[in-house]
């Protein structure tokens, strides 16, 4: 950053440093205080047996972490957190890289298309959560409306039944969350400049042609960020299931995820100890995953755009 | 064109955020117009109705009755009734989870935006040496989300004495916010050109006055982004509501959705017309700023 001459000469470095201190001082203090210093204090009750009351003094060493990796309900949850993870990739990604082509076209309404594919993002989790497991119920108006438009025969247990519950809360995830990925692909393709089209269709390019040569390696990094947020979200998924199954009919329902393991076997159970074990673990889980796709994906956006066309 | 690539694209996407979205017409779609044009607008509406059905339906579901609810669950109101509603909002419990809910979007926004603002400036115009450390730190926070860390979270917020206060949602929101704000601020204040600093140095301004003078008011429409995203998150917050109030009386109200639902789980038409209550401000807050939303996702993307 350029420091204008005159300025350097009047306030010295002293008063420079306290500017500093002062603008940055406040944010770093709180993002310490509540973000990395919780993270440090997990790694530190996590050895203990402890109650939440008073200081922790019964040490257990890894005991804790060899229960968890070694309970399979925790298993099981790790298997539906990383199925919810790909499947959500797979289901939402290509679903919101097709509409997003498709409502870029010169549509009349378009700003009103953009508020209402948006509306499920914006509504909380709570209410949505609510919602959904008043209508998914078995004598509700998912099933209701199949028996009266002749497709009876495909009304089912939406919620309970264990085969299907975990597409059920996929079927939500996707709902809630592809308006999101489509206004991110929106905001992607708008920043394409017209000028490649134009010289392509010179070129005598067909619209597929395009679309696969120049439309989706240029959107490539919103959609390599869209994937990492889906990613994140996926992992860390607690509201919808915790309010449409609880935690305890989740195990049952085969819908349980790591936040719900770890809210019911510490905070539930009072076992603030294995509680925030836990929190190790997934803090572990979401920083690998995270860095794994850091190195290997995201690191290509930080190539040349030339490189970039040749994926 | 090749301007907006830049940082300087944000500044304006951020001034007039409707502009570059409205294309000039692609010419590839230009020319398939003719038989696509249906078929777009079908897949639109098909789209949009998969979206809005379910929210409709609970809005409408409020204007209904149980005998309704029962004998015909997915039909529309009839006769419309307006009882499930006028309770609600009659209810002392819902308006004081209102108030609850915000106070604390409120603050939590005014907290993300002030503390937010002030370190991104740091980060965008000073030089020191662990600025990029400072950065990757803040930037890192986006990786873990409040849910991972909530347990030794709330045994931060008790420690501190937090529980069953509204402050003990509030701070850690704003601390969690951050991450988001830091990483659009900076970028948007990095692209206010050095000549407007030199010019604003040259007339006598010190650093701390060209941010007041001509910071704040070139940034507002990046604040104005992230104070939505601010009071949406805050908004629908329920996990750390969840552990950090337990007494009815400070209960937010996601906190009160559930408490609701489960109080009343057997008149299904009042939590209808609880829940539809309980977005709407949501909705009408997002629907006023609707432009700010999607023109600062696209600052975030591309920053």
């Amino acid at each position: 950053m350029s420091n204008p001459l005159g300025r350097v000469r009047r306030s010295g470095r002293g008063r420079v440093r306290l500017e500093i201190a002062l603008l940055s001082g406040p944010a770093t203090i709180v993002f310490l205080a509540f973000v990395v210093f919780p993270v440090v204090l997990a790694a530190y009750y996590g050895f203990y047996r402890w109650h939440g009351y008073g200081a922790p003094t019964d040490w257990v060493g890894l005991n804790n972490y060899r229960l968890i990796l070694t309970d399979p309900a925790f298993r099981q949850v790790l298997r539906h957190s990383f199925m919810i993870m790909v499947l959500s990739l797979v289901i939402q990604g290509p679903l919101a890289i097709a509409l997003a082509l498709l409502l870029n076209q010169k549509v009349r309404g378009r700003s009103v298309i953009r508020v209402l594919i948006f509306v499920p993002y914006v509504i909380s989790e709570v209410v949505v959560g609510t919602g959904w497991s008043l209508m998914l119920q078995s004598n509700g108006a998912l099933n209701d409306l199949l028996r009266h438009s002749g497709l009876g025969f495909l009304q089912a247990d939406w919620l309970s039944d264990p085969k299907l519950a975990i597409w059920t809360l996929l079927a939500i995830i996707s709902w809630k969350y592809i308006g999101f990925a489509v206004i991110l692909m929106l905001a992607g393709l708008q920043s394409i400049p017209d000028e490649l089209f134009e010289a392509a269709q010179i070129d005598g390019a067909s619209y597929w042609q395009i679309q696969r040569r120049i439309t989706l390696p240029l959107l490539g990094p919103t959609i390599r960020i869209w994937a990492f947020l889906s990613i994140i979200g996926s992992l860390q998924l607690f509201d919808l299931v915790y309010i449409i199954w609880g935690p305890y009919v989740s195990g049952t329902a085969g819908t349980s995820t790591m936040a719900i393991y770890m809210v019911a076997q510490g905070r539930n159970a009072a076992n603030y100890g294995y509680g925030s074990a836990i929190a190790v673990v997934m803090f572990l889980i979401t920083l690998i995953v995270a860095l794994i796709y850091q190195r290997f994906v995201l690191r290509r956006d930080l190539r040349g755009a030339v490189t970039e066309g040749r994926t | 064109m090749s301007a907006t690539a830049g940082a300087g694209y944000w500044v304006r996407r951020g001034v007039d955020p409707d502009a570059p979205l409205e294309p000039a017409g692609r010419p590839h779609g230009r020319q398939r117009q003719k038989w696509t044009q249906p078929f777009v607008y079908f897949v639109a509406l098909l789209f949009i109705g998969v979206c809005v059905a379910p929210v409709l339906y609970v809005v409408a579901g409020g204007f209904r009755t149980n005998a309704q609810i029962t004998t015909s669950p997915a039909a529309l109101p009839h006769p419309w009734v307006t009882g499930n509603y006028a309770g609600v909002l009659r209810s002392t419990t819902f308006w004081g989870e209102f108030a609850n809910s915000v106070i604390v979007a409120l603050a939590s926004t005014v907290g993300i935006v002030v503390l937010g603002l002030m370190v991104s400036f740091v980060l965008a115009r000073y030089d020191f040496r662990l600025k990029g450390a400072m950065y990757s730190l803040f930037a890192a926070g986006l990786m873990f989300p409040l849910v991972i860390a909530i347990t030794p979270l709330y045994i931060v917020v008790k420690d501190l004495g937090l529980v069953d206060n509204l402050l003990g949602v509030i701070v850690p929101q704003i601390a969690f916010g951050l991450p988001m704000t830091v990483i659009i601020l900076v970028p948007f204040l990095r692209a206010i050109p050095n000549e407007i600093e030199e010019a604003a140095a040259i007339d006598g301004a010190s650093r701390l006055g060209f941010f007041f003078r001509m910071v704040l008011p070139l940034s507002v429409p990046g604040v104005v982004t992230v104070s939505i995203l601010a009071f949406i998150g805050s908004w629908n917050n329920y996990v750390l509501p969840l552990y950090v109030l337990n007494s009815q009386a400070d209960f937010t109200l996601p906190l009160g959705v559930q408490a609701f639902s489960s109080q009343y789980s057997t008149d299904t038409a009042k939590v209808l017309a609880f829940t539809s209550l309980a977005m709407l401000p949501a909705l009408v807050f997002f629907s006023i700023f609707e432009r700010r939303i999607v023109g600062g996702l696209t600052g975030a993307v591309k920053g």
